[in-house]
C-alpha cells in the first residue's frame, strides 16, 4: 500500500529526514516512536503533503501511485488522512458542514455523485454512534472552543468519516487524560480492518497499551534506528531512548 | 513564498464577470455640470416645479461645499465637468407592460441573472431594474398594488405621489448634508420609490437591480422607502457595471422612513466592477444611506455585502429617534487587488430605550486597504440606550491592510455600550487543513472567509445568501497570498 524509500527532508537548509524507508500494507498498525526532535511528526507532514518541508531525496508510492507528484488534497482524496496533533480552528464553519465539503470532494475525485444531505445525516449517525461523539460538538465551529480531548475525538470521528485506508496518528495522545485517552483509541480500533492501515506517531508507549501495533520502529536523527515488535515498545517505556542513541551514535561515529 | 500562498494568490486574482456592455442607443446630457445640465434633466423627466427648485438648490450649496478628504481611501481628483449626467436608452420603454421593454435591455438583465419576465422571476421578489439613469421595469406592479403596497421608480412617484415626495424626499438625508448628497439631489436620475401603507406586510421581497452601461457617465440613483406605521418590508438592491478603463462615479443617496412600529429590512449586494488587478479603472462609490425610525418601537435593519467598486465611501445609518425604537448594521466588506473600502454606520441614539447592533466584517486581500469607520452616538435624552459592536477584521496574504476607526460619543450615563474588535488572518495552517481533508485551496478559502463572514450572510434572504456566498469566494479569487 505504502513504500517508502529512501526519503529525505529538509525545512531550509537543515536536513531533518535523512534517508527513511519503510513498507506498509492493509491490515497492519505501525507505531513509530522516537525522542523529541527525531523527525516523527516531519515524516506525517511530508507524507501528508505540507510545503514547509523540501523533499530532498527518496520516493514515496501509495496505491502504485507517486505520491510525492500529489498535492495535499489528492493524496487525501487517494485515502491518506493525518489526524492532526494540534487541529486547526476554523470558525463559523460546523464540522458538519466542513465534512460534508470534504466527503463529497472525495466522491467527486472519485467519480461518485454527492452525498445529499439526507445521505450525508444517515452517514454521520452511523459514524457518530461507531466512534461515539456527540451531535453537539459537530454542531459547533470546527474546533473553535474545544478541549484538547474534543478535539482529538473530532479528528477520529472524520477520520471515521472519510474512511481512509491509511491513517497517520500525529501525536493523538499528546495532552489526553487516560479517560480521553481510551476514548479515541476505541474509536481506532472500531476502525480497524483487514483493508486499512494506520501509522500511530507518538512519544510514549502508553498509547500502544490501547491502540496495539504489529510494528514498532524508533526514529531518531532523522533515520530508523530499530524495529521490532509491540514488545520494543514496552522496552523502550522501561529503559528510556538514551540506550537507543548510545547504540545509534556508536554506529555512526 | 510558499506553495500554499502561490496558490492564494492564483484564487484571489480572478475576472469580473459582469463586464460585458450592452450596445444600444443612447439619449444622453453632454459632459459638465451647470444649472442647464440640471434644468435639461428636470424637463427629460417631465418634472413638476418643486423638484427642479429643490435640485437648483442643491446644487447651488454643492457648489459651496468641498470633496470630504476624511476618510481613509486615495484617488485622482474627480473632474465633475467631465461626466455626463443623464444617460437613458433612446427607445422610450413602456411601463405598462413588460413585453415592451426593449429586446436588448431585457437580454442584458437576463446576463445578469435578473428576468424581467414576472412568471420566471424568482417566486415572492418584486424588481425595479434601473439602467443607466432610468428605471426600465418594474415587475409585479399589479399585485403589490392589491396590498396597497406602491414600488416604483422615483421619476414616476414624483409625477403620481407628489405629496410623498413632497414629504419624505430630503427629510433623512437633506441636500446639504455633504457633498455627494448634494451633488445626488441635484442631478439624480432615477431609483426606486417603496411605500408600504399603515399596517401592512409587503407580500414579496422587493428588490431594485442597478445596472451602469454608458460611458463617461455617472449614476446617480436616488431611493426613498417608507413604512408606515405597523408596516414592514423587506427590500434588496443589486448593482453592476461593464469593465471600462476609466473610473465612473456612483454616488446614490437612499433614504428610508420606519414610522411607529414599522420594520424596514435593507439588504444590499454591491458588485460594482472593483477595476482591474492594478487598480485601473472600476466605481467610485460615494454613497449616503440614512434610516430614521420615527416612531416608537420601529426598526431598520441594513445588510451590506459590499464587494465591488474600486472605492466605497458608504456608512448606512438610523437614526433612532422613536423610543423603543432598533437599529441593525450587517456588513461583509471585501477588497481584493487595489480596491480600497472605508465603511461602517451611524447610529444615533435619540429616542428612550433604543437598541442597537453592528456586526462588521471586513476582508481584506491582495493589496487592497479596508477601513471600518462607525459611530455610535447617545444624546443626552436617550435614557438607556443599549448598543452591540462586533467589528472584525480577516487578512488574506500580507500586502493588504486593515483598519478600524470607531468613534463613541455618550452623553447619558445610563447608556450600555459594548465593543469588541478582531484582526485575523487565513492561516496556511487553516488552508492546508482544508487541504488534507481533500478540499482545494479555492474550496477552503471560500469555505473559511464564508465561515468568518457567515454571520451576516444569515441576515439575508435565503436566494441571496446564496448568490452572496458566491460572490465572496468570487470576489477572493486569486487572493490568497
Amino acid at each position: 500500500m505504502l513504500a517508502i524509500n529512501n526519503l529525505q527532508a529538509a525545512i531550509g537548509e537543515k536536513e531533518i529526514l535523512k534517508g527513511i524507508s519503510l513498507t506498509v500494507n492493509p491490515g497492519e498498525v505501525h507505531a513509530i516512536m522516537g525522542p523529541n526532535g527525531s523527525g516523527k511528526s516531519t515524516l506525517s507532514a511530508v507524507l501528508a503533503g505540507r510545503d514547509t518541508y523540501e523533499v530532498t531525496g527518496g520516493q514515496v508510492t501509495f496505491n502504485d501511485k507517486d505520491l510525492l507528484e500529489l498535492p495535499p488534497e489528492d493524496r487525501a482524496r487517494e485515502g491518506i488522512f493525518l489526524a492532526f496533533q494540534y487541529p486547526v480552528e476554523i470558525p463559523g464553519v460546523s464540522t458538519t458542514n466542513f465534512l460534508r465539503t470534504a466527503v463529497n470532494e472525495k466522491r467527486k475525485y472519485r467519480g461518485e455523485a454527492p452525498l445529499d444531505a439526507v445521505q450525508f445525516l444517515k452517514l454521520m449517525k452511523q459514524k457518530m454512534d461507531l466512534v461515539k461523539i456527540d451531535q453537539s460538538l459537530l454542531s459547533r465551529s470546527l474546533n473553535e472552543g474545544f478541549s484538547g480531548g474534543e478535539k482529538k475525538r473530532n479528528e477520529i470521528f472524520q477520520m471515521a468519516m472519510l474512511e481512509p485506508s491509511l491513517a497517520i496518528l500525529d501525536e493523538t495522545d499528546s495532552g489526553l487524560d487516560i479517560d480521553a485517552l481510551r476514548l479515541v483509541a476505541g474509536g481506532v480500533n472500531q476502525l480497524r480492518s483487514k483493508d486499512n492501515a494506520f501509522i500511530v506517531i507518538t512519544h510514549y508507549q502508553r498509547l500502544l497499551e490501547y491502540i496495539v501495533p504489529d510494528f514498532v520502529h524508533v526514529l531518531y536523527n532523522g533515520r530508523f534506528v530499530k524495529s521490532g515488535g509491540k514488545e520494543l515498545a514496552l522496552e523502550l517505556e522501561e529503559r528510556g531512548y538514551d540506550w537507543i542513541k548510545e547504540e545509534a551514535d556508536a554506529l555512526i561515529s | 513564498m510558499s506553495e500554499q500562498q502561490t496558490i492564494l494568490d492564483e484564487i484571489t486574482q480572478s475576472e469580473y464577470k459582469y463586464g460585458f456592455t450592452t450596445s444600444i442607443e443612447m439619449e444622453r446630457a453632454p459632459l459638465g455640470l451647470n444649472e442647464d445640465t440640471i434644468r435639461f434633466i428636470s424637463e427629460k423627466k417631465g418634472e413638476p416645479a418643486f423638484m427642479l427648485e429643490w435640485r437648483l438648490k442643491a446644487f447651488r450649496h454643492w457648489l459651496k461645499m468641498e470633496e470630504p478628504s476624511w476618510a481613509n481611501i486615495h484617488y485622482p481628483p474627480v473632474d465633475y465637468q467631465q461626466i455626463s449626467y443623464y444617460a437613458a436608452p433612446k427607445k422610450k420603454p413602456k411601463l405598462s407592460s413588460m413585453d415592451e421593454v426593449d429586446p436588448e435591455l431585457r437580454a442584458t438583465f437576463e446576463k445578469l441573472g435578473i428576468s424581467l419576465d414576472e412568471q420566471k422571476r424568482l417566486s415572492g421578489v418584486a424588481v425595479d431594474a434601473v439602467f443607466d439613469s432610468v428605471s426600465i421595469a418594474t415587475t409585479f406592479k399589479e399585485k403589490l398594488k392589491e396590498a396597497g403596497v406602491i414600488f416604483c421608480s422615483v421619476s414616476e412617484a414624483v409625477k403620481e405621489h407628489p405629496d410623498l415626495v413632497r414629504k419624505y424626499l430630503g427629510s433623512v438625508v437633506p441636500y446639504s448634508d455633504n457633498f455627494f448628497a448634494a451633488l445626488n439631489a441635484a442631478v439624480f436620475s432615477d431609483g426606486s420609490f417603496v411605500y408600504i401603507p399603515k399596517g401592512v406586510r409587503c407580500p414579496m421581497e422587493l428588490s431594485t437591480y442597478f445596472r451602469i452601461n454608458a460611458e463617461n457617465t455617472g449614476q446617480f440613483e436616488r431611493t426613498l422607502i417608507i413604512a408606515d406605521e405597523g408596516a414592514y418590508v423587506s427590500y434588496l438592491e443589486g448593482c453592476t457595471a461593464p469593465m471600462r478603463d476609466e473610473n465612473q462615479l456612483h454616488a446614490a443617496v437612499v433614504e428610508i422612513v420606519a414610522l411607529e412600529q414599522a420594520e424596514v429590512k435593507y439588504s444590499t449586494v454591491q458588485n460594482w466592477y472593483p477595476g482591474d488587478k492594478e487598480g485601473k479603472g472600476g466605481i467610485y462609490n460615494f454613497v449616503t444611506k440614512r434610516g430614521i425610525c420615527a416612531g416608537a418601537h420601529s426598526k431598520i435593519s441594513w445588510t451590506q455585502v459590499e464587494t465591488g467598486s474600486s472605492i466605497t465611501w458608504k456608512y448606512p445609518s438610523v437614526i433612532l429617534k422613536g423610543d423603543y425604537s432598533h437599529g441593525e448594521f450587517y456588513s461583509v466588506a471585501v477588497t481584493n487587488n487595489r480596491q480600497q473600502a472605508d465603511t461602517g454606520t451611524k447610529m444615533l441614539h435619540i429616542g428612550k430605550n433604543t437598541r442597537s447592533r453592528i456586526v462588521s466584517k471586513g476582508i481584506s486581500a491582495g493589496r487592497s486597504n479596508n477601513s471600518y469607520r462607525g459611530l455610535v452616538r447617545v444624546s443626552k435624552k436617550a435614557e438607556k440606550a443599549r448598543n452591540y459592536t462586533q467589528c472584525d477584521s480577516l487578512l488574506i496574504g500580507d500586502k493588504c491592510g486593515a483598519h478600524t476607526f470607531p468613534y463613541i460619543e455618550v452623553k447619558n450615563k445610563t447608556a450600555q455600550i459594548e465593543h469588541e474588535a478582531t484582526t485575523s488572518k487565513i492561516g496556511e495552517d487553516q488552508i492546508f487543513y482544508c487541504n488534507q481533508r481533500g478540499i482545494g485551496p479555492e474550496e477552503a478559502v471560500s469555505l473559511i472567509v464564508n465561515g468568518y463572514a457567515r454571520e451576516v450572510l444569515n441576515q439575508l434572504p435565503m436566494e441571496f445568501a446564496v448568490e452572496a456566498q458566491k460572490l465572496l469566494s468570487v470576489s477572493l479569487e486569486g487572493s490568497v497570498g
